[in-house]
């Protein structure tokens, strides 16, 4: 008895800190890089080595690289030989895309944020470079003022979404209208389209006109039927085990042998190589979205009365894609990555372009400046892609659950 | 009679009937367009005056191949052409996914380091080399590094292996007399160390007791090396160190820049791919596992090599094995450098003799056939690990 009233009670004390080493800058220090002495020296060897990667990176980039053949040169890498007076009418569908962007991006959210941040980005450095001329510069700004100004409209006014969708819909003829002239305006002939134009007119009619065929593959893929389940599985087997310039050659010394003497224009045999090609592969991403569904969905549908269309439109395409959006995603950037391999049959893309500049004899020696800006493009635009399919995918997961 | 014909369901809405014909009319219309294609080729070579079939391969390429594994002159025929080509694209193939594996799996790895650093330059790696195109890629190390670099007479070397715009000389070795022997006992004492390995680690499971298996089996192996050299009594091969005569390498092994360039290409493309595999698969093994091999007090790197990576290896196999066939495919993009792989051959072939369905039926044949065997070598790959499960 007499121990017990001898302990002393605990008395409150104030909290002492966490020792220095383990908050704070150092704290952080310690954690992530020297938390152990491997841990140490291998931090110590790859800053080394980082330091002196970007110190020779960043003197090129500001100091040694003679940036004037991008500056020189921008026009053509970005539009090829599209002729200097009809530059207008790409600017002008611009200007129309930068509407629809403003606009979904006025009632859009999320996903639509960073894109128009990107984008916007891209419009107002392009601004202030200091090469860009006059005319080029108040192009820019025009489109910049149509995108925020749209986006306002967006914002205020939720009923254009319905107007923005048609416009997204007319979009592609409009596009295609604008670009060739169809007899309206100037015609400019395909041969003349290049640069990085032709790299996303190729991408955009590749991801459009797969997508579709990728569903119609992947779901006769799934039939009963067994022929036409058979020729769907060879269609895709054999383009998924062959390389993309092999269906390229095929558009180019095959497709005029097999139409019989028709003049099959070059662009329009790439763009139907690159759909060809991405169907098969959106057939099977397609078809792992199928196959995660659970039989519940079918038979609930069919206990429904749902016919097989309705069954698929309505109930299990929506979830399936959905299931596999990152994979699709993922697919159209190596579709985008992938226009670049037109050089190879002769089509004027940006590489192509990049090359013929650096073989100019004034530009001897800037072979890494011309693809450096080209693999930087590619990147910003891959990269945006990769975020947006990120962003999407939580956005939706975070709907499901 | 009549209410027979009103229960009756005519054969258009019979469900037994309807996919037949389906598919009937299905090919049909393949036949139909079918038919039509080829009928045009036809009468499209005919008009050329070109014979459909592959009789042409006999005929002489009269081409030069700069890169060339194998023995070949212009004199070949078109076939022994093909056959550098395919060698070509096979080298490339291997090389480059042995390396790009190794590559990959260390990137993977760091993406999930504790080192803050090690995992920010890792990342930084991978989403440069995914997002931009692999020709870019190809055409920046072709164009920008390698031509670049100093000419031959220079004789820039980093101790025996010379660098120059010419392609880099390697050291390689050249066959003796005793090399087959070598090679025998070599892949014999191999097999010795693994069967004596997994004999005493059986034992050691037994009885409990360490029976230090490693260092038998490596006695083992050693052992079986000495018998080699007490038979052949020389060394299993002889360097052959590359030097520069004139404006020539002589000796080594002579990586062309074209080859190189096509390699580093698809080494840091696939292995940046590769490396978000492996960091995904290694993810997916659930963290108690980590914990409970934390708990029982395993080193960082016997977890992560013991438990984690065998358990990550079942998840990452199969999209791997789709990077390996990636890679492949991708090595075509050899001919925008001048490497002479498969599609390059055939390109020249196409050019010089015409026959191009022909030519490319032989490609896609080839590519599927390498498809194939990639698939199966992988599958039986991924078999062995499954079993490991239970």
């Amino acid at each position: 008895m007499s121990d017990q009233m001898n302990v002393k009670l605990p008395q409150k004390r104030a909290e002492t800190p966490p020792p220095k080493t383990s908050v704070g800058v150092i704290g952080w220090l310690k954690e992530n890089l020297f938390s152990s002495w491997l841990n140490a020296i291998l931090t110590l060897i790859i800053a080394i080595i980082v330091y002196f990667i970007l110190k020779s990176a960043l003197t090129w980039v500001f100091i040694s690289a003679e940036w004037a053949v991008i500056a020189n040169e921008l026009r053509f890498l970005l539009v090829g030989r599209y002729p200097e007076e009809q530059v207008w009418r790409i600017w002008t569908l611009l200007l129309f895309f930068h509407a629809l962007l403003g606009l979904s991006w006025g009632f859009g959210k999320g996903v639509m944020n960073s894109i128009a941040f990107t984008i916007g980005g891209l419009l107002f450095v392009s601004m202030l470079l200091p090469f860009i001329e006059l005319s080029s510069r108040l192009w820019i700004i025009a489109n910049l003022v149509t995108l925020l100004s749209f986006f306002y409209i967006g914002h205020k006014f939720p009923k254009v979404k319905k107007i923005t969708y048609i416009g997204w819909f007319l979009s592609f003829p409009f596009v295609i209208f604008f670009i060739n002239g169809l007899g309206i305006l100037p015609n400019v002939s395909t041969n003349l389209w290049g640069g990085f134009m032709l790299n996303i007119l190729l991408a955009v009619v590749a991801i459009l006109c797969s997508f579709p065929l990728g569903i119609l593959l992947a779901l006769g893929r799934r039939s009963d039927l067994p022929v036409i389940k058979y020729f769907c599985i060879i269609y895709i087997e054999v383009i998924r085990g062959i390389p993309l310039i092999t269906v390229l050659f095929m558009a180019k010394f095959m497709l005029p042998l097999f139409t019989g003497g028709i003049e099959v224009d070059e662009v329009v045999g790439a763009m139907v190589a690159l759909t060809m090609f991405s169907a098969a592969y959106m057939a099977e991403n397609v078809r792992g979205g199928l196959q995660s569904l659970p039989r519940g969905q079918f038979e609930a549908s069919q206990a429904l009365g749902l016919n097989s269309t309705y069954m698929m439109i309505f109930i299990i395409l929506p979830q399936a894609l959905k299931a596999v959006i990152p994979a699709i995603v993922g697919q159209y950037i190596a579709i985008f990555k992938d226009t670049t391999l037109v050089l190879i049959i002769g089509l004027l893309d940006i590489l192509e372009i990049g090359l013929s500049v650096i073989a100019k004899p004034e530009y001897i020696g800037l072979d890494m400046e011309v693809l450096v800006f080209g693999a930087v493009v590619f990147f910003i635009f891959c990269y945006l892609m990769a975020h947006v399919s990120r962003r999407l995918e939580k956005s939706l997961s975070v709907g499901n659950r | 009679m009549k209410r027979e014909q009103s229960t009756a369901t005519p054969f258009w809405r019979d469900t037994r009937i309807i996919p037949i014909l389906l598919q009937i009319l299905f090919v049909v219309v393949l036949v139909i367009i079918g038919s039509f294609l080829f009928n045009n080729a036809m009468t499209g070579l005919d008009k050329l005056n070109i014979k459909f079939g592959f009789d042409f391969l006999n005929k002489t390429a009269g081409f030069d191949i700069g890169d060339k594994s194998i023995e070949y002159t212009p004199r070949d025929s078109y076939l022994r052409a093909y056959m550098v080509g395919i060698v070509n694209t096979i080298k490339v193939g291997f090389v480059g996914i042995i390396i790009a594996s190794i590559v990959g799996v260390f990137a993977g790895i760091s993406r999930l380091s504790n080192n803050w650093l090690l995992r920010k330059v890792s990342t930084v790696y991978v989403e440069i080399f995914r997002n931009t195109p692999l020709l870019v890629q190809i055409f920046i190390w072709y164009f920008a590094v390698i031509l670049p670099l100093p000419k031959i007479e220079s004789e820039l070397n980093l101790g025996p292996i010379f660098i120059s715009n010419r392609g880099t000389a390697i050291p390689w070795f050249n066959a003796t007399s005793g090399s087959t022997v070598w090679i025998i006992l070599f892949i014999v004492g191999l097999i010795a160390a693994v069967i004596v390995r997994s004999r005493l680690i059986n034992k050691q499971i037994e009885t409990g007791t360490n029976t230090h298996s490693g260092l038998w089996s490596l006695t083992v192996f050693i052992g079986t090396l000495l018998v080699a050299l007490l038979i052949t009594r020389s060394a299993p091969f002889i360097f052959d160190y590359p030097s520069i005569n004139g404006r020539l390498y002589e000796g080594g092994y002579i990586l062309k820049p074209g080859f190189q360039a096509i390699l580093i290409a698809l080494v840091v493309y696939t292995s940046a791919y590769i490396a978000e595999i492996v960091r995904g698969g290694i993810q997916a093994v659930s963290k108690g596992q980590v914990e409970a091999s934390k708990a029982l007090g395993l080193k960082n790197s016997t977890t992560m090599s013991k438990v984690i990576f065998p358990q990550a290896i079942r998840i990452i196999i199969p999209p791997v094995t789709s990077q390996y066939l990636n890679l492949i495919k991708n090595s075509s993009l050899a001919m925008a450098v001048g490497y002479p792989d498969l599609v390059y051959v055939s390109s020249t072939v196409i050019n010089q003799a015409g026959h191009s369905i022909e030519n490319i039926t032989l490609v896609i044949l080839v590519y599927l056939t390498l498809s194939v065997i990639t698939s199966i070598a992988m599958n039986i790959f991924n078999k062995k690990f499954q079993l490991v499960e239970r």
